[in-house]
């Protein structure tokens, strides 16, 4: 495994494969094939989608459309941490839309942008069904409940270090 | 000595794990035999994380605890709560759906069995598919997902119709803003939505079930799926349901953050591994459903209240509630609130009880503006209809929804135009684009409502005409709906839609 190149090149044909192999018998397989995508190369690359049309016999077209279709699929990979923060009308109502423009403001980011440096990447999430706690956060898949900028901070540096 | 603390992910996500941990350290230190149990959350989240200890006087509460109170709760001198169950909030709830959730280990079968669980699904194997569906239609369960259709009469469609095979497919994409039941009881009582799906499966002879989880909510996948293959182990899904002679499996899958899929037929398209777009209706699922086979699409809570319906009987259910709304709703109190959480309870309480009797207000101090009853689609309610009692047709009258049972409350702070233009952008952003009111309707709303905030009054006639379109237009509910939101708050609201022109103009 050591011998995989650098990370900037795309992933091999065969791993690729590998993963579809384990999903391709499921009903509807083609969701639990690119999230098992994602999560092992941390994004669905492009050229696993010729690929999977051609082991769930559909066209590169329809497998391009479900990727694109979805908020949560990437076609390049994210920062080292993901940092969502909930925009939704609970936590707005605690004071959310205040806490993204300061975070965003922070870090000099847009939603979805990714730092320079590649450490965090910032998205919108509508509602982590944490409306008693907000305003909600989820930094990878770890959620935070009533949050403030400093504590947004105290995470981030978690993050960085 | 047994200490429960929750790992409901609104408990973690106010520091739960952390507590946990740090009770297993202090009790090592000490030496002392410490038995700690990960319950679900009693859903008074403001306790949060809520601990509970039994020192043989019954389970008392400690909460919110921090790591730094450890020391001082297992000394014995932390400040209690009081037995939890005796608290206001949780005393004057009438819990069914939820009664084990919090109370049990959410993961030991024998816990479950112990509280009543496989009491309904054995008795519904020795009644026969009709008699199910005619116990499910006597309870007068109304789907609990927002839209209230009666679940008996969905289950009776399913049953009489012809198909190879058929499904039951549990919507678990819990999208609406200021809801979190469908996430609490799949965390805190997963057993509970497996035996409803089952009992679903003998009335209407399904085979297979799925339970479509929001990516959301890790937490809730995780226990879900270790749920589903202790069920199995059990013998409670397979082959051969507790002996019944019918065979049904449960898959959980996980969706990739479409809102959309909420709606019943983009969550059948996004099963079948399609771009999540709404299908127009008819034909039902329940005749042509998920691969065009005959399909129950029901939301996790009306699956998880159908044990406690067969284990109690449709008769005890139905005798709680308000007119047509039958049984008990689990209401959620969020947003700007100063006891947010989880309160089930007959219909029938007014938005005024719910708000300031039981949520105590905002958690700001400052009064109450405005409440969001039903999530993003859901109207706004001004204070003079808080009289209005929750039920479906009530809510209808009054102009609004009870969707999910989300409640959430705003202080003065809020600016209501600002959250019709959120409404609209919410709409832009998650609309499937199969349908133009919809899809143009929510890019051009946003674009009126931001006509009327620099003080064009003409816009606003436009803005009520574009609702129209979007309402009688749309294929589903999220274009179909959006107009609640942005309509209640242009007419009750009129003052923060009446903006000046810039002095300079």
């Amino acid at each position: 495994m050591s011998a995989r190149p650098e990370t900037a090149c795309p992933p091999p044909e065969a791993e690729i494969l590998e993963v579809i192999e384990v999903h391709k018998s499921l009903e509807g397989p083609l969701l639990p094939i690119l999230h098992a995508l994602q999560e092992v190369f941390g994004h669905v690359p492009d050229a696993a989608q010729p690929l999977i049309a051609e082991a769930l016999n559909i066209t590169t077209a329809e497998v391009h459309g479900v990727v694109s279709f979805y908020h949560d699929f990437r076609r390049a990979p994210a920062g080292q941490r993901v940092l969502r923060i909930c925009r939704a009308e609970a936590c707005q109502s605690v004071g959310a839309n205040a806490l993204s423009e300061a975070v965003l403001a922070k870090l000099g980011l847009e939603w979805g942008d990714t730092t320079p440096d590649g450490a965090i990447t910032v998205e919108p999430v509508y509602c982590l069904g944490l409306c008693a706690c907000g305003p909600a956060a989820m930094i990878d898949g770890q959620v935070v409940g009533r949050v403030d900028a400093a504590r947004i901070d105290a995470l981030l540096a978690q993050a960085r270090a | 000595m047994k200490i429960w603390v929750p790992l409901d992910s609104a408990a973690k996500a106010l520091g739960a794990d952390a507590v946990a941990a740090a009770i297993a350290r202090e009790a090592a230190t000490r030496g002392i035999e410490v038995e700690i149990v990960r319950n679900g959350s009693r859903g008074m989240i403001w306790l949060e994380p809520l601990v509970e200890i039994d020192r043989g006087r019954g389970r008392e509460g400690f909460g919110p605890v921090t790591p730094a109170d450890v020391s001082a709760l297992l000394d014995g001198t932390l400040d209690s709560l009081g037995l939890v169950e005796d608290l206001p909030f949780f005393a004057r709830q009438t819990r069914l759906t939820f009664a084990r959730c919090g109370v049990i280990d959410p993961l030991r079968l024998s816990d479950y069995e112990t509280y009543g669980g496989l009491v309904g699904l054995r008795r519904a194997i020795a009644m026969g598919e009709a008699a199910i569906v005619e116990e499910v239609k006597a309870s007068g369960l109304r789907g609990r997902g927002g839209a209230g259709f009666p679940t008996g009469i969905k289950w009776d469609t399913v049953r009489k119709a012809e198909g190879d095979r058929k499904y039951i497919v549990c919507n678990a994409d819990e999208g609406d803003s200021g809801t979190f039941a469908d996430r609490m009881i799949m965390e805190g009582d997963p057993f509970s939505l497996i035996e409803g799906m089952a009992i679903a499966a003998l009335g209407v002879g399904a085979s297979k079930g799925f339970v479509y989880l929001r990516s959301e909510y890790p937490d809730a996948i995780r226990v879900m799926n270790d749920a589903v293959s202790i069920a199995r182990e059990a013998d409670i899904l397979g082959p051969d349901v507790l002996g019944s002679g019918q065979a049904f499996d449960i898959e959980v899958r996980v969706g990739a953050g479409a809102y959309v899929c909420g709606e019943e037929t983009s969550l059948l398209n996004s099963l079948e591994g399609r771009r999540g777009v709404v299908r127009a209706k008819p034909p039902l699922p329940a005749i042509e459903g998920l691969f065009g086979m005959p399909t129950v699409v029901n939301n996790v809570i009306s699956l998880a209240t159908v044990p406690v319906i067969f284990e109690k009987g449709a008769q005890h259910y139905a005798d709680f509630g308000l007119g047509r709304s039958r049984g008990t709703i689990p209401i959620q109190i969020a947003g700007n609130v100063q006891f947010g959480g989880l309160f089930e309870t007959a219909f029938g309480l007014t938005l005024a009880e719910i708000v300031q009797g039981i949520g105590g207000g905002t958690s700001s101090g400052r009064p109450v503006k405005a409440v969001q009853v039903g999530g993003p689609l859901g109207a706004y309610f001004a204070p003079d209809q808080f009289d209005t009692p929750f039920g479906y047709e009530e809510f209808d009258g009054a102009g609004g929804l009870i969707g999910h049972a989300g409640v959430v409350v705003f202080d003065d702070g809020i600016d209501m135009l600002s959250m019709a233009r959120f409404a609209m952008e919410f709409c832009a952003i998650e609309s499937c684009g199969k349908c133009t009111p919809c899809r143009i309707g929510a890019v051009r709303g946003v674009e009126t409502i931001d006509r009327i905030a620099e003080g064009d009054a003409a816009a606003i006639p436009l803005l009520t005409d574009l609702c129209e379109t979007m309402k009688d237009g749309s294929l589903c509910a999220l274009g179909g709906f959006t107009p609640y939101p942005v309509l209640s708050a242009l007419t009750r609201f009129p003052d923060d839609f009446a903006r000046q022109k810039e002095a300079a103009e």
